[in-house]
C-alpha cells in the first residue's frame, strides 16, 4: 500500500465503533472507578489484552476454540411459523442458544480465559446472575484446569438450581451471597472483594460489557462475533442488512455483541429490551436506562437505578440474568446519542413470548431473550412483510422451566 | 495552615503518631453516632474519619457493610452527614474530620455543591474509595477551591513510579491501604510496613496514615510509629455492633466504643 493518508483511520475517526477513548470512556460513560489497589491490575490487563489483540497466534487460538469447542458459527434461523403468526416483518433468530453451555456467554469467556492464561493467572473468580456466565466460566476452568470461584446471589441460587448444580459438577466453588437482595449486584460486589484480596494469582472474569475499563471494550470485542456472523448470514439469506435488530439487555453483552458491527449502518435500527419487571412505573423494574439516571457503580459511570441520594436500588425481573440495576456504559452512550433505542418488556409479556416461541418454533428460549421476543411480537405486525427483524436468541431456556412452571401454576 | 496540617505538626512535636478512629454516620442512629463523634476527641482521637453509608460498599468487609446498612436504615444521606459535622463543630473546632465513602452519593449531590457544603460544614478532607487518581478530576478543582483535601489512597500494588504519579499533587495526608484486601479482614505485619513506608516517603513529604486490618492497641501503636497515623475502623464497629439490641443502641453502646478507643489511644501515646 502506497497510500499514506490512511483512509481506514480517518473513516474510523468518524465511526461510532471507535470507542472507548484512552480513559475508557464512551462519551461521559465508562471509566475506571475502582479502588487504587485494583488500578495497577487494570493497566496490566489492558496491556495484556492489547498484546493479545496484536498477536496473530492469539486470534488463531481463539478461532480454534470458537469453532471446535463453542460450536461457532451459530446459525441464523428464519422463524417462518412465528413470522406467519405475527403477520408482518420476517423474523430471524441468531441462534446463540446453540453454543456450548447454552448461551452467548461462552464467546466472551473463551476470549478472556485465553487472556488470563497469557497473564499467568491460576485462579478465576466471576459473578453470575442467571448462572449462564457462571456455567460458562466453570466450563473453561474445567477445560484448562484452573481453580474457579463463582459468586451468585442467594436468591438466584434458589431460582437457578440447575445451573448451580452444573457449576458444581464442573468443579467450581459456588458462593451464595446473602447481602442486599441476593442478586447479581450483590454477587458483583462480592466478586470484586475477592479479587482485591487475591490480586496476585486471581483473574476477575467479568461476564458483561460493564465494569472498569478495559472490561466493557474487551467483552464487547469478544461478543462482536455474533454481529459479524449475523451481517454475513443475513446478507447471504436476504441480500441485504436487516431493518431492525432486537436484543434483551441486563448488563448488555449479547446486545452489544450483535449491535456493535452494525453501529455504522445507519439504516439498521437497534433496539435493546430492558426488563420492566412488574412495569416501568411499578417501582419493581430492572430498566436502568428507562427509569435510571447516570451514576457510578462497579467501576463505571452508566445509567443506574438509584434513589435521589445516590443509593443504588434493587432491580426486579423474573429473569435472573436481567436483574441488575445498571447497564454497560456503551449502551448508555448509544442511548444518549440516539443510535440505539431502549424499551421495556414486563415479566408477563416475557412469559407469554416464552410460550409463543416454544410453540411456534420448537425453541425454548431463555427468559432473558424472551424479553427481546416480546418486543419483536409488538413491532413485527406493524411492519411490512418485506422488512426484516433479527432477534438475538442469546440463550436456551432449560434453566428457566422451573420459574416458568411456577408462574404458570404448574408443580414439577 | 489547615486543621489537618496543624494537627500533624503538633503531634510531630509531641513525637508520636496519630490515632484516627472511624465511625459510620447514623450507625445505628443519628443521635448515637453524633454522641460518639463528640466524645471521641476526649477519648484520644487525633483525627476522625466518618464513613458515609453507601448501598454497595465493594471495598469494605462484612463489618462495615453491616454498619452502612444500619446507617442507611436510620436515614443517612450525605446531607445528614454534613449536618452531623456542623453539630460537631459547635463544640470542637480543632479535631480534623475526614469523610470516607464512595463516589455515587457525592456525584448525585453534585461535586461542586458537595465540596462547598462539606467545607462550610467543617469537613477537612475526603477519601473517595472508588475514585482513583485517573478519575479525580471530577472533584479536584472543586475541592481545591473549597479548601478541602482529597486524601490520596495508595496500596501495596501501587508501584514506585505510580506512587510519584498518584502523590504528585496530594494534599492533607496519604492513606496507605496496608493490605490487598477489604476492610477489617487480614492485617499487615510490622515487617510489611517497614518495607512499604520508605517507598511511600520517597514520593511524598505528607504524613502517611496506615489503615485496613488494624484492630489491636499493639497494631495501632506499630502502625502509628512506622507510619504517621493508625486508622482503626472495623474493630470499633464490631464492638459497637456487639452492644446493639435488635439493631438499636443501648446504654452500653457509646461507653464500650470509647473504652476501646481509650485503650488504643493509650497504646499510641505510650
Amino acid at each position: 500500500m502506497t497510500n499514506t493518508s490512511s483512509p481506514l483511520s480517518s473513516s474510523l475517526a468518524n465511526s461510532l465503533r471507535s470507542g472507548p477513548d484512552q480513559r475508557g470512556r464512551f462519551g461521559i460513560f465508562g471509566g475506571r472507578f475502582v479502588a487504587e489497589t485494583l488500578i495497577p491490575l487494570l493497566f496490566e490487563l489492558d496491556e495484556a489484552y492489547r498484546a493479545a489483540q496484536a498477536d496473530p497466534a492469539f486470534r488463531e487460538e481463539l478461532d480454534y476454540y470458537l469453532k471446535d469447542y463453542v460450536g461457532r458459527p451459530s446459525p441464523l434461523w428464519f422463524a417462518r411459523h412465528l413470522t406467519e403468526e405475527l403477520g408482518g416483518a420476517k423474523v430471524y433468530f441468531k441462534r446463540e442458544e446453540l453454543n456450548h453451555t447454552g448461551s452467548h456467554k461462552l464467546n466472551n469467556v473463551m476470549g478472556q480465559i485465553l487472556v488470563a492464561r497469557r497473564m499467568g493467572k491460576t485462579r478465576i473468580v466471576a459473578e453470575t446472575g442467571a448462572g449462564q456466565h457462571g456455567v460458562a466460566t466453570a466450563t473453561v476452568c474445567a477445560l484448562f484446569g484452573l481453580k474457579c470461584t463463582i459468586y451468585m446471589g442467594a436468591t438466584d441460587v434458589e431460582r437457578q438450581k440447575p445451573n448451580v448444580f452444573r457449576m458444581h459438577l464442573l468443579g467450581a466453588e459456588v458462593k451464595p451471597v446473602t447481602a442486599g437482595a441476593g442478586t447479581l449486584k450483590d454477587a458483583m460486589n462480592e466478586a470484586m472483594r475477592d479479587w482485591v484480596a487475591n490480586v496476585a494469582d486471581t483473574y476477575f472474569l467479568v461476564g458483561t460489557v460493564a465494569g472498569p475499563h478495559p472490561y466493557p471494550e474487551m467483552v464487547r470485542d469478544f461478543q462482536s462475533v455474533i454481529g459479524v456472523e449475523t451481517k454475513e448470514q443475513i446478507t447471504q439469506a436476504e441480500g441485504r442488512l436487516p431493518d431492525v435488530i432486537v436484543a434483551a439487555i441486563g448488563g448488555g453483552s449479547n446486545a452489544m455483541g450483535i449491535f456493535h458491527p452494525f453501529l455504522d449502518d445507519a439504516d439498521v435500527k437497534l433496539i435493546g429490551v430492558e426488563a420492566a419487571g412488574h412495569g416501568l412505573d411499578s417501582g419493581k423494574t430492572a430498566a436502568s436506562i428507562s427509569r435510571g439516571r447516570p451514576g457510578v457503580l462497579h467501576g463505571n459511570r452508566t445509567y443506574l437505578l438509584q434513589d435521589k441520594h445516590g443509593q443504588i436500588e434493587e432491580a426486579h425481573s423474573i429473569s435472573a440474568g436481567l436483574d441488575y440495576p445498571g447497564i454497560g456504559p456503551e449502551h448508555s452512550w448509544l442511548n444518549d446519542i440516539g443510535r440505539a433505542e431502549y424499551v421495556g418488556v414486563t415479566d408477563e409479556e416475557a412469559l407469554e413470548a416464552f410460550q409463543v416461541c416454544t410453540r411456534t418454533e420448537g425453541i425454548i428460549p431463555a427468559l432473558e431473550c424472551a424479553h427481546g421476543l416480546a418486543h419483536v411480537m409488538k413491532i413485527a405486525p406493524t411492519m411490512a412483510k418485506d422488512q426484516i427483524i433479527v432477534l438475538n436468541v442469546s440463550g436456551r431456556g432449560d434453566k428457566d422451566i422451573f420459574t416458568v412452571a411456577h408462574h404458570l401454576g404448574v408443580k414439577l | 495552615m489547615s486543621r489537618i496540617q496543624t494537627r500533624f505538626a503538633v503531634l510531630k512535636q509531641e513525637g508520636r503518631g496519630a490515632l484516627i478512629p472511624y465511625l459510620q454516620a447514623c450507625d445505628p442512629d443519628y443521635d448515637t453516632s453524633l454522641e460518639l463523634l463528640r466524645a471521641m476527641p476526649a477519648a484520644g482521637a487525633d483525627l476522625i474519619e466518618i464513613g458515609v453509608p453507601f448501598s454497595d460498599p465493594s471495598a469494605d468487609g462484612p463489618t462495615i457493610q453491616a454498619a452502612a446498612l444500619r446507617g442507611l436504615k436510620a436515614g443517612a444521606t450525605l446531607g445528614l452527614v454534613l449536618q452531623m459535622v456542623r453539630a460537631f463543630r459547635e463544640t470542637d473546632s480543632e479535631t480534623p474530620i475526614v469523610l470516607m465513602g464512595y463516589l455515587n452519593p457525592i456525584d448525585s449531590y453534585g461535586p461542586a455543591e458537595f465540596c462547598f457544603d462539606a467545607a462550610q460544614a467543617g469537613v477537612d478532607g475526603i477519601i473517595v474509595v472508588d475514585m482513583p487518581t485517573e478519575e479525580a478530576d471530577l472533584l479536584d478543582a472543586h475541592a481545591r477551591e473549597a479548601g478541602l483535601d482529597i486524601i490520596s489512597l495508595v496500596a501495596p500494588t501501587t508501584s514506585n513510579s505510580r506512587l510519584f504519579h498518584v502523590l504528585r499533587d496530594a494534599t492533607g495526608f496519604v492513606y496507605y491501604v496496608s493490605i490487598t484486601g477489604i476492610t477489617g479482614t487480614s492485617s499487615a505485619s510490622a515487617a510489611d510496613l517497614e518495607k512499604a513506608l520508605p517507598r511511600i516517603r520517597e514520593a511524598t513529604n505528607l504524613p502517611v496514615a496506615v489503615g485496613f486490618g488494624i484492630s489491636t492497641p499493639e497494631q495501632a501503636r506499630t502502625a502509628s510509629r512506622i507510619g504517621d497515623a493508625a486508622v482503626v475502623a472495623s474493630a470499633l464497629i464490631k464492638t459497637m455492633a456487639g452492644t446493639l439490641e435488635d439493631g438499636r443502641a443501648t446504654e452500653r453502646t457509646v461507653p464500650a466504643v470509647l473504652a476501646q478507643l481509650e485503650a488504643l489511644a493509650a497504646a499510641v501515646r505510650a
